[in-house]
């Protein structure tokens, strides 16, 4: 893939710093709005190099020490935020239920943002629904492959439940129905470009937040827990939405091959939510109750990025139909 | 597959199956089973059934 176009100074530096091979900066991020355009498209080129090449980077940057330097920079400090912002949802939980699964359940249900699902259902326009395909693509592209990071930092029976969630998303041993793949062909069948990272430059900060928080918490040892209650929350927020975006595409006409990739998630997360509640988290919770807070923040940080991505989507595409209307 | 199925019920939720071939229906289909592991519909609600697709969480939260 090719670098994105840079959002201000620190995306800039990051940008010129692989493209020219000069020395990053870590300082550059210092002053940055964390949850920013800027900062998480930086935040987001330094993960990728841990996932893909950039084909115009002059070197592989991705253990270099200030690249790790300035990443590790921006990532503290975006989950610093997160934490901060995400105080009252990790409360409530706790109180709400008393075991693990429980509290990711009570947080989901008390979860009260608008739906992007039901949008895609009943209202968005043909161009609306192509427009989620690609702000969708970044992360399901590479879909499942951050918590494959968090395979060696756990043990026993939660490995062996996370070993077996991957196993299906990977395909359960057929590459046809390897779960990134069949959104690469949901892509093509829309008329889509398929190759990981084309739309990069089109897809909002809140969502690039949401690809990033995946990717930081699932590569850092000490955030393993996080990941897995950030995995949990995104498959017991997955079935029912699925349903709901695949009868969104067949209503606006596109093929039956883009709903395919939704349909299997309907089936698909209804188990794999189980297990990430209960075989994942559950087990991991048990073994290690130390961990319980921060599968809950883990939990909390995805439902707060995603809730603010959906609404940040959910304007641009009421103001679209506000331009075709005045016009 | 080999070995015997394992069958996990979820509180308020489906049955997990693993090791299964095949999951017959109360109608006699039969529904090859292509995953490691499948979530069976106990609350009757499923559009999906024999497989579950989580209407029980809307049944749950509208009562």
């Amino acid at each position: 893939m090719e670098l994105p176009t840079p959002r201000g100074p620190v995306s800039a530096h990051v940008v010129h710093a692989l493209r020219s091979g000069d020395a990053f900066e870590p300082a550059v991020a210092a002053s940055a709005d964390v949850l920013g355009d800027d900062a998480q498209v930086a935040l987001w080129v330094l993960l990728q190099l841990h996932y893909r090449d950039f084909d115009d980077a002059a070197r592989d940057a991705e253990w270099d020490v200030g690249a790790v330097a300035l990443r590790q920079t921006l990532a503290e400090s975006f989950v610093d935020r997160l934490r901060g912002l995400v105080t009252e949802r990790v409360a409530l939980a706790r109180d709400a239920a008393d075991d693990v699964p429980g509290q990711v359940m009570a947080m989901i249900g008390a979860a009260d943002g608008p739906s992007l699902a039901a949008y895609l259902h009943r209202e968005a326009t043909r161009e609306q629904v192509l427009s989620f395909l690609r702000q969708r693509s970044l992360y399901a592209l590479k879909e499942s492959d951050a918590h494959s990071f968090v395979l060696p930092r756990v043990h026993g029976s939660v490995k062996v439940a996370l070993a077996e969630l991957q196993y299906d998303e990977y395909g359960a041993g057929r590459p046809d129905r390897l779960h990134a793949g069949m959104y690469a062909e949901a892509l093509v069948a829309a008329g889509l470009d398929p190759r990981y990272g084309r739309y990069v430059d089109e897809v909002a900060g809140p969502v690039l937040a949401v690809d990033n928080l995946i990717s930081v918490l699932a590569l850092q040892r000490r955030t393993r827990a996080a990941s897995l209650g950030q995995l949990a929350a995104f498959e017991a927020t997955s079935s029912l939405p699925s349903r709901r975006i695949a009868a969104g595409i067949e209503r606006v006409g596109l093929p039956r091959a883009v709903a395919a990739y939704f349909d299997e998630h309907v089936e698909a997360d209804a188990a794999h939510e189980q297990i990430a509640l209960r075989a994942v988290c559950g087990a991991l919770v048990a073994a290690e109750p130390e961990l319980a807070d921060d599968v809950l923040f883990g939990a909390a940080a995805y439902l707060e990025l995603d809730e603010r991505s959906a609404v940040h989507l959910l304007a641009r595409w009421r103001d679209d139909e506000v331009v075709e209307a005045a016009s | 597959m080999t070995g015997p199925v394992r069958v996990t019920p979820c509180p308020d939720g489906p049955l997990l199956v693993r090791g299964a071939d095949v999951v017959t229906d109360e109608d006699g289909t039969d529904h090859p089973v292509t995953r490691p592991v499948v979530a069976l519909c106990v609350c009757g609600k499923s559009g999906r059934r024999p497989w579950c697709d989580d209407t029980h969480r809307s049944i749950r939260r509208s009562t």
